[in-house]
């Protein structure tokens, strides 16, 4: 469970957003490589890694399917075993024209209309959370905002969809670790790290073959394709796929917004006295904090604005650099929670937009208008964790109340 | 406003539109969306005057540039 690397040398040619100073300074390290006309940093870790830093460089890769893959999206010190264009968790991880086909089946059950009647199922979970942190004494009482907060409401609202064990969500945060956290390690132990999530996901789906109902992975094993019901892979993919995606994502959305909050008092104050600023603020919580890089495997040798870039070698998306970037995005390092324009791409940008957008932003909203419902007033009181790779997000979040509804 | 102008009009690229679902959240009078999430454009012609802002707000909260306003870029 060891890095196979050492600390990041120098962030323009040995880039390594796994290396654990790189998201609690990740905004400073993206201004600084960008104002020193670094807009592509590099590094040789991984088998070769590529990372784009400008909205318009990010923005190129994500559309261009001919020069780079999706076949993985997670990088590591291995490369998926799964070919192009299905890859091992579609649609993700699936290119066109395969890519359109797999993901028109779970656009349905993820659009607007669908996701809307889950409030106040997520509403009623929110406040359960915020009833178990007990007597609150304002003033006095510190509670992890991350642990006994953020972390739990994702992962029990995937698991109902998907018709799992809500009390397995323990199971599922270690199936995220093990995906998107434990990269770079031994290629070997990268390459088992799948294993128990797949002879987890079996059992279910082997359950739900027994016991068939109104959830996903029910639709997933029924649905088909020119009349062919999937193959168990591609079910198992697709749940791989619903599971981590749904977890530590918005986790990371719901823990970065509290964050602001309780480090921005005045922010935390308007945002009470003025709710009808909530859509706005929302999404500027997600541009200014998007938690999610993705990634794709570069198809074939290109060269990238100077940049030879080579075939099997990773291109990093980080989405939330590209938020942050002032060729785009005016005062991009200041959240203005009226922010009127805002074209953030926070889940993505081309055909991969992130299928669970409409539900990530209602579990956000909900989840942020019940804290400050909650508790008025908090800030920051103890030392912060932030996640490690890809998805960036603070995993240790004390702060004090102050203040009671 | 002279008896030759119009009034305004958006246009709504659905080849562009990835689901972000900003238009129908900001401006659901002009916007609607179908059983996969893409946007529909549910006025045709000129946009009632009170609704150009909610027009505006959609085109400038698209990160696709699906939407324009007829004559103008996005």
């Amino acid at each position: 469970m060891t890095s196979i690397y050492g600390p990041v040398t120098d962030w323009a040619t040995d880039f390594d957003h796994v290396d654990p100073e790189y998201n609690p300074n990740a905004h400073q390290i993206w201004d600084d490589l960008r104002e020193n006309g670094c807009p592509v940093a590099s590094s040789e870790r991984y088998g070769g890694l590529w990372a784009p830093l400008t909205h318009e460089y990010v923005r190129e890769v994500a559309y261009d399917t001919e020069n780079f893959t999706s076949r993985g999206v997670i990088v590591s010190t291995a490369r998926p075993i799964a070919e192009a264009p299905i890859g091992p968790a579609p649609p993700i991880t699936s290119d066109p024209p395969f890519h359109q086909i797999a993901r028109k089946l779970l656009l349905p059950p993820f659009a607007p209309k669908q996701i809307d009647p889950w409030e106040p199922e997520i509403r009623t979970l929110c406040r359960g959370l915020l009833d178990d942190m007990g007597d609150i004494t304002p003033g006095e009482s510190i509670i992890d905002a991350a642990v006994q907060y953020a972390q739990n409401i994702p992962v029990n609202v995937i698991a109902r969809m998907l018709g799992f064990p809500t009390t397995d969500d323990e199971i599922f945060r270690g199936f995220v670790h093990d995906i998107v956290e434990n990269v770079n390690v031994d290629p070997e132990e990268r390459e088992a790290a799948i294993g128990p999530l797949d002879a987890y996901l079996d059992i279910q789906i082997e359950e739900h073959r027994a016991n068939p109902r109104d959830d996903l992975t029910t639709y997933l094993m029924n649905v088909e394709i020119d009349g062919n019901k999937l193959s168990h892979e591609h079910v198992r993919g697709s749940i791989v796929l619903l599971l981590i995606a749904g977890i530590d994502t918005t986790w990371s959305a719901i823990g970065s917004s509290l964050w602001h909050l309780a480090t921005h008092p005045d922010d935390l104050e308007r945002l009470v006295k003025e709710p009808e600023l909530m859509t706005f603020a929302i999404e500027e919580f997600l541009r200014a904090y998007a938690p999610v890089t993705m990634a794709r495997l570069v198809a074939k040798d290109n060269d990238f604005h100077g940049c030879p870039m080579k075939e099997n070698q990773w291109v990093l998306l980080p989405f939330p650099a590209a938020n942050r970037d002032p060729e785009f995005f005016d005062d991009a390092s200041e959240v203005h929670l009226d922010r009127a324009e805002n074209r953030h791409a926070a889940f993505g940008l081309g055909i991969h937009r992130c299928l669970g957008s409409n539900l990530a932003r209602l579990e956000l909203r909900v989840a942020v208008e019940e804290f400050i419902g909650r508790f008025p007033a908090f800030a920051l009181d103890g030392p912060v964790t932030w996640s490690n790779g890809q998805i960036r997000g603070p995993r240790k979040l004390p702060v004090r109340i102050t203040a009671l509804a | 406003m002279t008896a030759y102008s119009q009034g305004m009009r958006v246009q709504l690229d659905t080849e562009k539109c990835q689901g972000h679902n900003r238009c129908y959240a900001l401006a659901p009078e002009l916007f609607d969306v179908d059983d996969y999430g893409t946007a529909v454009l549910l006025v045709e012609g000129d946009i009632p005057a009170e609704l150009e802002d909610k027009a505006r707000l959609a085109v400038a909260n698209c990160p696709e540039y699906a939407i324009t306003i007829e004559g103008e870029s996005p």
